[in-house]
């Protein structure tokens, strides 16, 4: 079971901030995971519909989209940040 | 020294200036970021992600400590709904000498921009709520200190 959790538009255009999914071995990197997470309902669809404006980190760290998800407990996905 | 906090609560510049001086300290440089307030801006949230914000600041001032000669480091970031004239950010070193007290500040104040998991939502006057984007300008100064 892998936490996924969702910040700022991500989360508004999902419905929800966080999820858990047993996600299948078949999907092994982050843009593997992105494309089942878009499956899942119209508004996962939306918001995934242009990866080159959404931000992952896994366990905390960010990474990019090649980045492999094995064994990782909590995934997240936001859009680029706008701190400061 | 570092000291790193996400807070709800407002911040003393003089205080967090204060407590960045002491003995052997020659220079003291500071930068605040506020809530600007243009085109009829009621309010802006700032959203984050608990578990990593501050991990995300500790390693940015553990960054500056390796790479200048920092007598202290703070970096202090309000998180929730602030109003224009709010302040947001406080990003704070001290040095023997300004040289390094200033640069590590840029470094900082440009780095967590585009580095640290925050995410701002503005609201307007007519009722619009906008999350903000990412700049490319920020993207650039981030990439300068690479």
């Amino acid at each position: 079971m892998t936490t996924i959790k969702y910040f700022s538009w991500v989360r508004d255009l999902v419905g929800t901030g966080d999820e858990f999914h047993v996600v299948p071995d078949t999907v092994t990197d982050v843009r593997g995971l992105c494309q089942f997470l878009a499956a899942q309902s119209e508004g996962h669809a939306r918001a995934f519909a242009n990866l080159d404006r959404i931000r992952c980190a896994v366990d905390l760290n960010i990474v990019d989209l090649g980045a492999p998800i094995a064994g990782a407990g909590e995934i997240a996905f936001f859009p680029p940040v706008t701190g400061g | 020294m570092i000291n790193v906090r996400v807070t709800t609560d407002d911040f003393d510049v003089g205080d967090e200036t204060r407590a960045l001086s002491g003995r052997g300290i020659g220079a003291v440089a500071s930068f605040v970021g506020r809530v600007r307030g243009d085109d009829q801006l009621v309010s802006l949230t700032l959203e984050h992600y608990p578990a990593m914000t501050e991990q995300s600041l500790q390693n940015l001032a553990e960054r500056a400590v390796a790479r200048w000669l920092l007598g202290a480091v703070t970096i202090v970031h309000r998180v929730g709904t602030l109003v224009p004239g709010d302040q947001i950010v406080f990003a704070g070193t001290s040095s023997k000498h300004r040289a390094d007290a200033i640069e590590a500040m840029s470094f900082l104040i440009d780095c967590l921009k585009t580095q640290a998991p925050f995410w701002k939502r503005e609201v307007f006057a007519d009722g619009r709520t906008v999350w903000l984007e990412g700049r490319a300008t920020d993207a650039a100064a981030t990439s300068r200190w690479d």
